[in-house]
């Protein structure tokens, strides 16, 4: 407990610094591609594919914890997976106006 | 150089990756460099993972990522645009229960460690995560099913349901309460877990199927939110940094899309629009005009700007294509074509431009409301093809009609409106929409793919 009592203010620090860049950020993306911007955030959602991996890679104390572990792979992995390609498959539809007409 | 600290490198590495990308989605010329950097932050947090953790399991890691990956490209490559609303609903709900996963696990490995005492950080964290997340899994499949027609799009509502809705929260509260105090007890683990489950149930079903776009944009902050909280538990701070960024996501949709619909946030949640208050209708029948294809095909002959305001009836009539030929033929004859896309044309935030560029409509053609409202009053011909609410001046100038104060785009200050639809229905709001018996206002009757159609054939049989 006291461990977590001195790391919490640093992740807490991380998490106000990082919804600050994240309003700046997303602001700045135009209407035109909030629907590949949400795809976008799946995909990047998916990230708890790190916590699922350690999940499923440790040594498990019951076989559910192994279901469970594997589940949450096989979870992230299709966010991580659908969410990139559905946003390149919708971002290569965007094109400009042919200058030759 | 020990290990450890080498995977916190890259973690930080792939963060930075991930917000370069985000940053590139500002403009469509470098989006899929953005997409394709934040992939390779992706792969290397994975790399890192397997690299610097003492991993047994490979069989089952190996197991998920097939499994997980195939069915992820697979919906990604089979789904149709118009279907992108369900997918990114899908993809919310995997998310959420992913996290939920990866919070269980590791519940059950330190259940009876130290670090879950009372009142502990973890422990409050592991709540807040098993909430967010199991509610977020039941409300985005409930939001898919919305979406997909399996299950009826209108409000579902019944009696003493916010009764049964506080009821429900504050058993969540009481089991979290009683869990923080024993933190070791699986059964109010359990308890406050199968209740999110049911609470993200219910807090979807009343929400009309027109307020999809701000459910979905309210999971999507939530989903990162949940990502956010797993971070906390499991000490990851990659989680906690991206969580935040789609938790910041999520919610400048949402403010995006109630705005657009000139309502508040707790309106759209609980208010059950929709099941409610249709309007009696004017009492007097006024008389609408209506055009033939080949009068409207002479006008626009004449027309040296033309502007096409889309709503979702176009994608439902699958008239993107022939909208683009119409336009084609438009442009060959020396106008300028553009589209006025209003925020909540479509199912989801964004999602007329997506149809439309589905089409080859070049990008640049696709102008926002607030841009080519200034310019309405130079435009001689407005095409309304699949929209009704979104173009109603009643939320203009009618102060008793429920969308008043609601942004439209002002069609009706063109110098010739067409509006093609099916009958005189109304809307999704069913409200009556006085734009039609202007006198600048000519109907086209009928399916709005034939007429539009027929149109670019007119041009093109000169």
């Amino acid at each position: 407990m006291e461990q977590q009592l001195t790391v919490l203010p640093y992740q807490l620090f991380i998490l106000a610094l990082s919804v600050f860049l994240g309003f700046a950020l997303i602001s700045k993306v135009p209407p035109l591609l909030h629907t590949p911007l949400m795809s976008e955030a799946n995909a990047i959602c998916g990230i708890i594919i790190v916590g699922a991996l350690i999940a499923a890679g440790a040594e498990a104390d019951s076989p559910f914890s192994i279901v469970l572990g594997t589940s949450a792979v096989a979870l992230a992995a299709f966010n991580v997976v659908g969410g990139y390609l559905v946003t390149e498959r919708m971002l290569k539809m965007f094109k400009k106006k042919d200058p030759v007409k | 150089m020990n290990l450890s600290f080498l995977v916190q490198l890259t973690y930080i590495v792939a963060s930075v990756l991930f917000a370069f990308g985000l940053k590139l989605l500002a403009s469509p010329v470098s989006a899929r460099r953005g997409n394709q950097l934040s992939a390779l932050g992706m792969l290397l947090a994975v790399i890192a993972t397997l690299a610097g953790h003492h991993m047994i399991g490979y069989q089952w890691i190996l197991l998920g990522l097939v499994i997980g990956s195939a069915l992820g490209a697979f919906v990604a490559v089979k789904a149709a645009m118009t279907q992108m609303p369900e997918m990114v609903a899908l993809l919310h709900g995997c998310g959420a229960l992913g996290s939920v996963c990866v919070d269980w696990v590791h519940y059950l490995k330190l259940q009876h460690q130290p670090v879950f005492v009372i009142g502990s950080v973890e422990a409050f964290m592991l709540f807040l995560s098993i909430v967010i997340g199991g509610l977020t899994f039941t409300g985005s499949l409930i939001a898919w099913g919305k979406l997909s027609e399996r299950i009826p799009g209108r409000p579902i509502l019944f009696p003493w349901q916010q009764i049964v809705n506080l009821l429900l929260a504050g058993g969540i509260l009481l089991s979290g309460v009683l869990f923080l105090l024993q933190p070791a007890r699986i059964d109010f683990f359990y308890i406050f877990l199968t209740l999110s489950f049911i609470f993200g149930i219910l807090l979807v079903i009343p929400i009309g199927g027109a307020d999809m776009p701000v459910v979905i944009s309210v999971l999507n902050s939530y989903s990162g939110v949940v990502a956010c909280t797993t971070g906390f538990v499991i000490n990851n701070t990659l989680l906690i940094v991206v969580g935040a960024l789609v938790g910041a996501n999520g919610i400048i949709l949402s403010v995006i899309m109630c705005k657009a619909m000139n309502r508040s946030l707790t309106n759209v949640l609980f208010g059950g629009f929709g099941a409610a208050k249709k309007k009696s209708g004017v009492g007097v029948k006024k008389e609408v005009h209506s055009a033939s294809v080949e009068d409207a095909a002479l006008i626009l002959e004449a027309a040296h700007s033309v502007v096409v305001a889309p709503g979702y009836g176009l994608a439902v009539a699958q008239a993107q294509h022939a909208v683009r030929e119409l336009s084609q033929e438009l442009e060959k004859n020396g106008a300028e074509v553009r589209y006025a896309i209003h925020p909540v044309a479509g199912r989801m935030p964004g999602h007329m431009n997506v149809l439309l560029a589905e089409a080859n409509i070049p990008y640049d053609q696709l102008v926002e409301m607030e841009h080519i409202n200034p310019i309405m009053d130079t435009v001689d011909v407005c095409i309304v093809i699949g929209a009704n609410d979104t173009v109603n001046p009643a939320a203009l100038n009618d102060k008793s009609s429920p969308i008043y104060g609601m942004p439209i785009i002002e069609t009706f200050r063109a110098k010739t409106v067409f509006v093609i639809k099916r009958s005189m229905a109304a809307g999704f709001a069913g409200i009556d929409n006085e734009l039609f018996y202007n006198d600048n206002t000519l109907m086209i009757f009928g399916d709005a793919k034939d007429i539009v159609q027929k149109l670019a054939a007119e041009f093109k049989n000169k």
